[in-house]
């Protein structure tokens, strides 16, 4: 497609937007991947048509604020990135215009509020814990924009699990046969800190040894997710610090949302000094299900019970970072379990990040295709490898008043481990 | 225009959130996916139910006021774009598969259902529906039946208007009618109405029920992919192929620029240094097949290819379809902008017609890629131009005008399959006497006297000379299109 873009005003992102935008052709593939357009059919609620108002707003023939309610509905799901015969990488467009746009957009008391609580909040695990404990979280919103506090406490459990702090190393069991970093995360640690004890044993029943920064942070996905890019550098300039990627055979990741955004710190450093440093990061980024299916997964022993599994694709797996077979690979390579395919399953569940508190009513007609899908399979156990995911469709679950097991990918390995050991 | 009381009356059918009036929300829908051409409209409904469409329309023939029926807007000759001083009529929610029949093997659907959708609905009774544009996950029914799409099996089984029993219609002045029957006996009574409103791309009105024809599942496919060195040697296999007897489900051609756009686009894996690839698909019953493979095998055998591959399995199948069916879409990867031609030449002149491309690029100077249903004789040139180089649209135009003409010339047509829309209306008398435009006029103006039904359409603008293309573009000069 065409553009005026005049790139110098935009700083180092200006190519990368107009790349993206140029290399559109219009074609509409994207419709059929895009699941604000399948559940509002709207042209300005598809990828081209953002990318569309995109171009516009970059060649200052629309202003950000009209054409913000339609961007800020884009769940950053990318499930249209592999759908495109073109190319087009929208998951650098929509980043980097969020990054662009973000800082000069004006937004109500109350949603500036809402962000900033989240930015300040969301990444910091000891305050997520307090501010959740306290029963801050729903103090806060009281009658400012009751909505939007709904959504929040919806999702936020009212009791959380005891810290389980994780220690500096791990040591592999047996012969050792590689070496890790784990990124710790934010969120997941305070909602499930059993996910990266989990990890650590798979990962050490692999024989994989594992060292656990203790000066980590956030990754900084969510902040690049909700274009707060300064917050973002800040997040991953600490990461950078803690981590040394030359020392480890790869830095491990249990959840999908932080390893599609690792895996983009070269472009949010893109033309800052940090740059190569970041890509080096980056390169070594795995989820932890490719790390396993590549090392050669060492299967369990047979369950003692016959289980049907469905497993649910995040997103940030499947089309951020291409991860389709691996978890599939070591949730079938246990025996006496089927693995079952989720009807529609490339469309996302509604969660994205922060998503569900910032559009509730399109998240929760997603969330219920989604739980719709995964009853329709008759499976005994929901698996996804996302936190956020789990959350939306327990969430979704309960509100039909459905009690089904729900696992991290990695937490059903660590069971399938022990229920043979 | 006091266009007051007609959107006072538009409100009173639409709520706001299907009423679309602000800038930002017209500018989504002002290009499909031919973006030479943009024009704003005033408006964009979304109608919910087939009376909501009919009142619309209603409404437009009382106040005058052009309107355009949408689907996904993937039109790739403009025939969606919206009128200026129009209304766009979007039917992406009128999306009922309101009946399907496996025992009368009919469905029945509203214009805003995907094509693929069909299919996947009768996938559980073993049927399925024939035509299969490449663009099939997104577009819409409705703007198969607009345009008497095509696809790459459209070979063995026809074009769209080959696969409709039955049309509920929204005539542009309001009238509903319904044309056709629910059973394929049924139709060959009477003049074929079903037949003039497919392909009419809009000028009529709208149609809201469809009712398509379902085939059963073939049971068997066999998908071959032959390499040529040269593009005329894969073209005088079609020849081949055609000549003996044989009617594969679908044949094929991928020239060596298309092969690397869909290389790029999809990791299709093709074989590598073809200048040119042939697919070939046999498909049907079984035993049939079976025969008829041995048979076609023989023939690519001796046409010259150094490479063959069968495909193995449904993937190995897909990904071989992968490739050519995302073939338009992945140019984007090699050049910013594109020209794609649809234009038709028999068969027996098909190594001409492309030698003449091949001469024609090198005199322009453009990259033409060639990816075509070979079996049919229709030509899918895309033109390889970066339109933000002054006046590159134009020549890449001219060079466009000349390969239709040199269709025409053939004996071919203009368009196979994508239509005349927005683009090709200017190669219309390059077809078609006075006479034959004046008739086809008369009958449109019959159905719709106030020219209100996807107006500018098909028909060359009167003052537009004819193959001429220096200078603005007549709707441009009236300000009713612009591009960039």
């Amino acid at each position: 497609m065409q553009h005026r873009i005049d790139i110098n005003k935009y700083g180092p992102r200006g190519q990368t937007m107009a790349e993206a935008i140029q290399s559109c052709v219009h074609c509409g593939f994207c419709l059929a991947a895009c699941p604000t357009y399948k559940v509002l059919g709207e042209e300005m609620d598809s990828p081209r048509g953002r990318i569309y108002l995109m171009k516009e707003v970059l060649e200052e023939k629309l202003s950000i604020e009209e054409a913000q309610p339609y961007l800020d509905r884009c769940l950053g799901c990318i499930g249209c990135v592999p759908t495109c015969p073109s190319g087009v990488r929208y998951d650098e467009l929509i980043v980097s215009y969020r990054a662009f746009s973000e800082p000069q957009r004006r937004r109500s008391l109350t949603d500036s509020m809402a962000r900033r609580m989240i930015a300040e909040t969301l990444p910091y695990p000891s305050r997520f814990r307090k501010a959740v404990a306290s029963g801050k979280v729903g103090k806060l919103f009281k009658g400012a924009m009751p909505e939007k506090m709904g959504a929040m406490l919806g999702l936020i459990p009212t009791d959380l699990p005891v810290d389980k702090p994780l220690p500096p190393f791990y040591p592999a069991k047996g012969k050792r046969r590689a070496k890790v970093a784990l990124l710790s995360g934010c969120v997941q640690t305070v909602l499930d800190p059993d996910i990266n004890w989990a990890t650590l044993r798979v990962l050490s029943e692999n024989g994989v040894e594992i060292v656990i920064p203790q000066a980590q942070g956030c990754c900084g996905s969510i902040m690049m997710h909700i274009g707060e890019e300064e917050r973002a550098k800040k997040l991953a300039r600490q990461n950078l610090q803690a981590f040394r990627p030359n020392e480890v055979d790869a830095i491990i990741t249990n959840a999908a949302g932080c390893g599609s955004g690792m895996k983009e710190y070269g472009l949010l450093f893109k033309g800052l000094p940090e740059e190569s440093e970041a890509e080096q990061f980056a390169h070594k980024v795995q989820d932890i299900t490719v790390f396993l299916d590549k090392l050669g997964f060492k299967p369990p022993a047979a369950l003692p019970e016959p289980l049907t599994v469905a497993y649910q694709d995040a997103c940030h797996l499947l089309h951020a970072q291409g991860i389709r077979n691996p978890p599939r690979n070591l949730l079938a390579s246990i025996p006496n379990l089927t693995l079952l395919e989720v009807g529609d399953g490339g469309l996302c569940c509604g969660s994205a990040g922060t998503y569900n508190i910032e559009q509730p009513e399109i998240a929760h007609q997603l969330g219920q295709r989604k739980v719709q899908h995964i009853l329709n399979t008759g499976a005994q156990a929901v698996v996804s490898g996302n936190i956020g995911c789990l959350t939306q469709i327990q969430t979704h679950l309960t509100e039909r008043g459905i009690s089904l097991p729900l696992f991290h990918t990695v937490k059903l390995l660590d069971w399938a481990y022990r229920q043979t050991n | 225009m006091n266009d007051q009381p007609f959107f006072s009356a538009l409100q009173k059918i639409y709520p706001k959130d299907r009423l679309l009036t602000q800038g930002v929300q017209l500018l989504a829908y002002e290009s499909d996916a031919l973006t030479s051409f943009q024009a704003k409209p005033t408006a964009v409904v979304i109608p919910e139910t087939q009376e909501e469409a009919i009142e619309t329309v209603r409404l437009c023939h009382q106040f005058g006021v052009p309107f355009v029926a949408r689907g996904s807007g993937t039109s790739l000759s403009g025939g969606s774009l919206p009128i200026k001083d129009g209304i766009v009529i979007a039917l992406n929610r009128l999306n009922h598969i309101k009946k399907l029949d496996p025992d009368q093997r009919i469905a029945v659907v509203e214009p805003g259902v995907v094509n693929l959708h069909i299919s996947q609905a009768a996938d559980r009774y073993n049927l399925y529906y024939a035509p299969d544009p490449s663009s099939q996950p997104v577009c819409t029914i409705g703007g198969n039946v607009a345009f008497n799409s095509g696809g790459a099996h459209c070979l063995k089984y026809g074009m769209t208007s080959n696969h409709i029993l039955g049309l509920k219609v929204v005539l542009a002045d309001g009238e509903v009618v319904e044309f056709g029957s629910e059973s394929l006996e049924g139709v060959g009574v009477g003049p074929d109405l079903i037949g003039l409103f497919v392909g009419s791309e809009g000028l009529f009105g709208i149609a809201l029920e469809i009712t398509v024809r379902l085939l059963p599942k073939p049971e068997l496919y066999r998908t071959v992919l032959a390499a040529y060195n040269d593009l005329e040697t894969a073209g005088n296999a079609v020849a081949m192929v055609v000549a003996s007897g044989l009617l594969p489900g679908a044949m094929e051609i991928m020239d060596r620029l298309a092969i690397k756009a869909a290389e790029s686009g999809v990791d299709a894996g093709y074989p590598e240094n073809a200048a040119a690839l042939l697919i070939v698909e046999l498909e049907g019953e079984a035993e049939q097949v079976e025969t008829e493979f041995e048979e076609i095998m023989e023939v690519i055998k001796e046409s010259g290819a150094y490479e063959v591959r069968v495909a193995k399995d449904a993937e190995q199948r897909l990904q071989i379809w992968k490739g050519r069916k995302g073939a338009f879409s992945s140019v984007g990867r090699l050049s910013p902008d594109y020209i794609v031609q649809d234009g038709v030449v028999p068969r027996s002149h098909l190594g001409k017609a492309l030698a003449e491309i091949d001469r024609l690029s090198q005199e322009y100077g453009l990259d033409v890629a060639n990816v075509f249903h070979a079996g049919d004789g229709n030509l899918h040139p895309l033109i390889l131009f970066n339109g933000r180089e002054p006046g590159a649209l134009e020549h890449a135009e001219e060079l466009a005008g000349k390969i239709l003409k040199m269709c025409v010339d053939l004996g071919g047509s203009i368009t196979g399959e994508h239509g005349v829309g927005m683009e090709k209306r200017r190669y219309m008398p390059a077809m078609f006497s006075e006479v034959d435009l004046e008739t086809m006029k008369a009958i449109r103006r019959q159905i719709d006297p106030k020219e209100i039904s996807n107006r500018g359409k098909m028909f060359p603008g009167g003052e537009a000379p004819a193959l001429k293309m220096t200078g603005m573009h007549p709707l441009e000069a009236q300000g009713i299109i612009s591009r960039e």
